[in-house]
């Protein structure tokens, strides 16, 4: 079956706020090797002008996949998961993710294009501090292949 | 008093390398990833499943190989300069078991922007003699 065209527009969340903290920056630094002090010591990131441990560019994919989840598992979208190849990715940030904050995020459909059995879903998933201030914006494109 | 560590923007020129980075990705680096991001898809760690869905075999997150080139291109920009960063996954990256999967990572100065002094770097991911990523784009804040 394939995915379901007329799901572009839908919206989901906000959802249960993100805790951002530091064990979690620490570990996606390591798994990414991502070097810098300021990602592992407070110190560090303090002395380069952060409140705590600042997060490695792409940190924000654990937040938005959490959120992307409910588009890829809604029944009336059609997403089969095991068909699905990561197309492209982007992350606009206003500020970094440090330790400490708590996100809350809201996902859109924005578009799905199909051609030749391939549906390119991209949702953006906006991250917005609990302030309510715009924190970053990841966009993210999944092919998803025709099933059988 | 802080020190900023975003680069100078004054003497950067286009076409400058500013990162080098060869990395070696293993199954242990694919389970770390998936621990740390959560996205537990199997085709990254089982070859069963990966070769069900006519994968070649178990390969690397394209998450993992895009926060990889953002590292290489914040040992240059430093952590949190990087204000926007995208990428298209056009090959992936089988890593066998045993064994690794090297993977050559180039980051250089692909345009200046005056006016916002900011610095696109472009950055190259090569494995086996081809790019797996395709307009691999960070936009950083420089001094």
């Amino acid at each position: 079956m394939p995915v379901n065209a007329d799901a572009v527009g839908r919206s989901y969340g906000p959802f249960e706020p993100y805790e951002v903290t530091r064990v979690k920056i620490r570990e996606f630094a390591d798994a990414v090797d991502a070097y810098s002090g300021a990602h592992r010591d407070v110190a560090v990131a303090q002395a380069e002008g952060f409140h705590d441990l600042v997060a490695p560019t792409t940190f924000a994919v654990v937040i938005a996949q959490k959120a992307e989840f409910h588009v890829v598992t809604d029944p009336e979208v059609g997403v089969d998961f095991s068909m699905v190849v990561h197309g492209e990715e982007r992350f606009t940030h206003v500020r970094p993710l440090v330790a400490g904050d708590v996100i809350y995020t809201t996902v859109h459909i924005d578009s799905i294009k199909q051609r030749a059995g391939i549906s390119m879903v991209t949702t953006r998933a906006e991250l917005t501090d609990a302030d309510g201030a715009p924190v970053s914006t990841v966009t993210s494109t999944l092919a998803v292949r025709e099933s059988a | 008093m802080t020190e900023s560590t975003s680069p100078s923007f004054d003497g950067l020129e286009v076409g400058q390398v500013v990162a080098e980075r060869e990395v070696a990705l293993t199954r242990d680096t694919l389970v770390r990833y998936a621990g740390a991001s959560g996205d537990f898809n199997p085709i990254h760690y089982n070859d069963v499943i990966a070769e069900e869905v006519g994968l070649p075999g178990v390969i690397a997150h394209g998450m993992l190989t895009m926060g990889v080139g953002a590292s290489v291109v914040e040992e240059w920009a430093g952590a949190g300069n990087v204000s926007d960063y995208q990428v298209r996954f056009t090959r992936p990256i089988p890593v066998p078991n045993p064994g690794e999967a090297r993977v050559q990572v180039s980051a250089k100065i692909g345009a200046l922007d005056e006016e916002r002094r900011t610095a696109r770097v472009d950055l190259t991911v090569e494995f086996d003699g081809a790019k797996v990523l395709g307009k691999a784009q960070a936009v950083v804040d420089c001094e």
